[in-house]
């Protein structure tokens, strides 16, 4: 059992490291906008799909 | 009134009766409610987006008829290109502009693509949040004023920001509170990993050394949940009590620290109880409902882009002779201006020369046209809609009405009569029942032990405290939050929703609120032997050309079938001139009756708003122009009467009108005539007396209103002024939620009391138990977790509730709430 006592203060290690991306993430401004990065696939093409996935979904 | 028609295919407004404006897109006929609409919708459609209007989902501004595309050219001078851009590498240039009616992610792509569309944009970026577009483009190859044009066109009214700060505010202090969440996230789940072992061992024997282990690396990442992500409770309590209040912070900032600090100590010392589980998940959840609640208030808008979007740029003075373009911010005190028609005055004034209509619905909701003779009063914000005025400046900057206004507003904001109060009352209610519940504990076991008294009026303290307050509120209001904004309606404030749950009176604007803010022709009264539509007919040809607010009310029926020739414009009087061969007049009646040779216009016609219209023989027609009604203003109001509030309408308008509304709508007290402090003091009256105040409104005239009301309701259409003070927002544009709404807000406090009481019995119950040795600590564990997860479903049911828009026949079945 006292692999633990590597294995606690390793995951300790990677939470830091986990919240050191996510704060880095914050501050580059990936969090700023969550809604139009999935249209930015749209706008791509000259014209968009003539029927998005999305509209079958609501008339169901 | 509204036809039962569908609605308009661009902003989804109902078509006035006798409206066929009809626009060709993809090959189809699409109804439009007026020619503002159309023209965007061709647009878009001949640009070749018109893919907006599947993706899209909430429907589009209400294009503005009076739509002038010169008032971009001021945007082509170099000098204010200069001030408002930045410099890009390679001579580019890039500009920061709030898009006005941006409301949904298709609306970003649309503003995305119109930009991409024109050679020498380089780069666009559009934040729906924020409703922020910035773009890069090349000088050399295309004007500003022509992207701006082109964002117009497509529905989305573009305000240069000037000097707006890279990192903004807003954005600062979400990213702050997304860090702090992530931490108490990242703390909450390690320490509830080590606490589950913690708890088997308890029970079934651990190592002594790994035990301890496990409790320190429990502390070490208590310690930045408990210090980082607790931060803004602490600072809130500390600013509560150094104003002598107490909000909501104090007693959660008491139970984060006690149950903090008897941890640490006990963690340090090696024995005793830790409740680092229940300081993390505590500090999550709050954090986690602060962070949504400031999601919506961002949303809501801020007072800073109010004001970006009222105060016009440029100005244009006159000296020696010429008119020059001229920044706002250079104006001075006796400096002349020229203000040409549909333009924003720059500053306060008085006018000098012409006679002029300007539209000062903003200061005083007052939905027509007030006329401008030479000497009077002019206020910045406001647009004059007819002939070109000169206008000597009175007042600029912090000296004007509309600065007052914003500093009425802030005053009002800053006392935050309704925020105190609820907070008050909720704090005493959970630190009364908990302190005398813990004193309650302490007492017995100084009789059964003394030495065990501390410890368990601690534990009692510290686990009441966080399930209590962690959960039986937050999951409630949070349900309750995402269950309205389904519905169209945004909660900025959570605390609103405890307040309206209590309300007893609400006080109405009129303008943009009970009714739609557009005059448009109500009856037609053929006086001579001429069909309705006939007069209807001429009147519009008349009209076309004016741009007079009443011309707009005729303009709706517009089929664009006759012109007229030889017009003649009489200020404050009417518009004559010739059709199909026939001079007519149309106007006040005296001046319609002045045509022919017969006395004046019959009696009945004055005092109301009768427009006629004449030819040689006499009146043709009368024309009753109105405010159009709200469809679902009277049900609102007899709805939330059954709910037990009295009605009351505070308007700017003219008395007969505000009257008419009333007594249609069915509500008994109204006054008219009120400016914006008039209204207030009539809220600080009723609220004087006793009354809950929600006041409903949508202009900036009602802002301080609504500002000083224990809730403020402002329509979605309202101006953004109206947003930032409002703690619900009908994002909608429509009445009919709001009674669902104060029922839901019931539901929400009773659901909150059952999961007090739950969480109460729980405690009181388990806790002697386990105390008395008879709970092992794993079964505690397991009960501690299902009462929790209990407490959560039980507010879940407020988001599975069915929507009651059928509700009309519905029925509320305790009557004793509605006493």
């Amino acid at each position: 059992m006292s692999i633990i006592y590597v294995l606690i203060p390793l995951g300790l290690v990677l939470v830091g490291i986990g919240l050191w991306a996510f704060f880095w993430a914050v501050g580059s401004g990936q969090f700023d906008d969550l809604d139009s990065p999935g249209w930015t696939v749209l706008s791509d093409d000259e014209r968009p799909p003539a029927t998005p996935a999305r509209d079958e979904k609501d008339e169901r | 009134m509204t036809g039962a028609g569908p609605p308009c295919f661009h902003c989804g407004e109902p078509i006035p009766a006798g409206t066929i404006i009809r626009a060709r897109l993809a090959g189809r006929e699409e109804p439009m409610c007026c020619h503002g609409c159309k023209a965007v919708a061709e647009f878009i459609a001949g640009a070749g987006l018109d893919d907006y209007y599947k993706y899209r989902d909430a429907a589009a501004a209400r294009a503005d008829e009076a739509y002038r595309p010169d008032r971009w050219s001021a945007y082509d001078r170099a000098d204010l290109v200069e001030r408002l851009s930045r410099p890009e590498p390679n001579g580019a240039r890039s500009i920061t502009v709030l898009l006005e009616g941006l409301r949904c992610a298709a609306c970003s792509w649309l503003a995305d693509r119109a930009l991409h569309l024109q050679s020498g944009v380089l780069d666009v970026s559009v934040n729906p949040a924020t409703a922020r577009a910035r773009f890069v483009w090349d000088p050399a190859k295309v004007r500003l004023g022509d992207l701006l044009r082109v964002l117009e066109h497509v529905g989305l009214r573009p305000h240069p920001l000037a000097g707006e700060p890279a990192g903004q505010l807003s954005t600062l202090e979400r990213r702050t509170a997304l860090k702090r969440l992530a931490v108490a996230g990242f703390g909450m789940m390690q320490v509830m990993m080590f606490a589950v072992p913690l708890y088997i061992g308890e029970s079934s024997g651990m190592e002594a050394g790994i035990r301890e282990l496990l409790r320190l690396v429990s502390m070490l990442i208590a310690v930045p949940v408990a210090l980082y992500a607790g931060w803004p409770f602490y600072v809130g309590a500390w600013q509560a009590i150094r104003a002598r209040g107490i909000s909501m912070d104090v007693p959660v900032s008491i139970a984060i620290a006690l149950a903090f600090f008897a941890s640490v100590w006990n963690a340090l010392r090696g024995h005793g109880e830790v409740y680092f589980d229940s300081v993390t998940m505590f500090v999550f959840f709050l954090s986690l409902g602060r962070y949504v609640e400031m999601i919506a208030r961002h949303r809501a808008g801020s007072v800073a882009d109010a004001l970006a979007r009222l105060a016009p740029v440029t100005a244009r003075r006159v000296r020696g002779g010429t008119v020059e373009d001229v920044q706002a911010v250079e104006l001075a005190v006796g400096d002349e201006l020229l203000v040409r028609t549909g333009e924003v005055f720059a500053a306060d004034g008085a006018v000098l020369e012409g006679d002029g209509r300007v539209d000062e619905s903003m200061l005083t909701g007052e939905s027509t046209a007030i006329v401008k003779a030479p000497g009077a009063p002019v206020h910045a914000g406001t647009q004059n809609l007819g002939v070109p005025l000169r206008v000597r400046v009175a007042a600029v900057a912090g000296d004007t009405v509309l600065s007052g206004i914003v500093m009425l507003l802030e005053r009002a904001q800053a006392q935050r009569p309704r925020l105190a109060r609820a907070a008050d009352r909720a704090a005493a209610w959970f630190l009364g029942r908990i302190l005398l519940g813990a004193a309650a504990v302490f007492a017995i076991w100084c009789f059964v032990d003394p030495s065990r008294a501390f410890p368990a009026t601690l534990a009692v303290l510290v686990v009441t405290c966080p399930c209590a307050l962690s959960l039986a509120m937050p999951a409630a209001i949070a349900a309750a939050t995402a269950e309205l904004a389904r519905r169209g309606v945004l909660v900025a404030q959570s605390d609103a929703l405890e307040v309206l749950a209590r309300a007893t009176h609400v006080l109405w604007d009129k303008t943009g609120t009970l009714t739609r803010g557009l005059i448009r022709v109500e009856e037609v009264r053929p006086l001579a032997d001429v069909p309705d539509s006939e007069c209807l007919r001429l009147a519009v040809a008349l009209e076309r050309m004016s741009e007079h607010p009443i011309a707009k009310a005729f303009l709706a029926s517009d089929q664009g079938a006759v012109t007229a020739s030889d017009l003649v414009i009489v200020p404050g009087q009417g518009v004559e001139g010739r059709v199909e061969q026939r001079r007519l007049r149309i106007g006040s009646p005296d001046f319609a009756a002045g045509l022919s040779d017969i006395a004046s216009a019959p009696a009945w016609l004055a005092g109301e708003s009768w427009v006629c219209l004449g030819d040689r023989s006499g009146l043709l027609a009368a024309f009753r122009l109105t405010d159009q009604l709200r469809p679902e203003a009277s049900h609102c109001v007899a709805e939330l009467a059954r709910l037990g509030l009295a009605s009351e309408i505070a308007s700017g308008d003219e008395e007969a009108a505000v009257a008419r509304i009333a007594e249609r709508i069915g509500i008994g007290r109204h006054a008219a005539r009120l400016r914006p402090e008039q209204k207030l003091a009539r809220l600080e009256a009723l609220q004087a007396a006793g009354a809950v105040v929600v006041a409903v409104g949508d202009g900036i005239n009602d802002a301080p209103l609504l500002r000083g009301a224990d809730v403020a309701v402002a329509m979605g259409r309202g101006s953004a002024l109206a947003h930032t003070s409002a703690d619900l927002i009908l994002v909608r544009d429509s009445l009919d939620e709001l009674p669902d709404t104060v029922q839901l807000a019931r539901r929400t406090q009773r659901v909150i009391r059952q999961n007090l009481a739950w969480s109460i019995v729980y405690n009181v119950a388990a806790l002697p138990l386990a105390a008395f040795g008879f709970v092992p600590p794993w079964l505690a564990a397991i009960g501690m977790s299902l009462s929790s997860v209990a407490v959560v479903l039980n507010a879940m049911r407020l988001s599975r509730t069915p929507r009651n828009r059928s509700g009309r026949n519905w029925t509320l079945s305790r009557p004793a709430e509605v006493a």
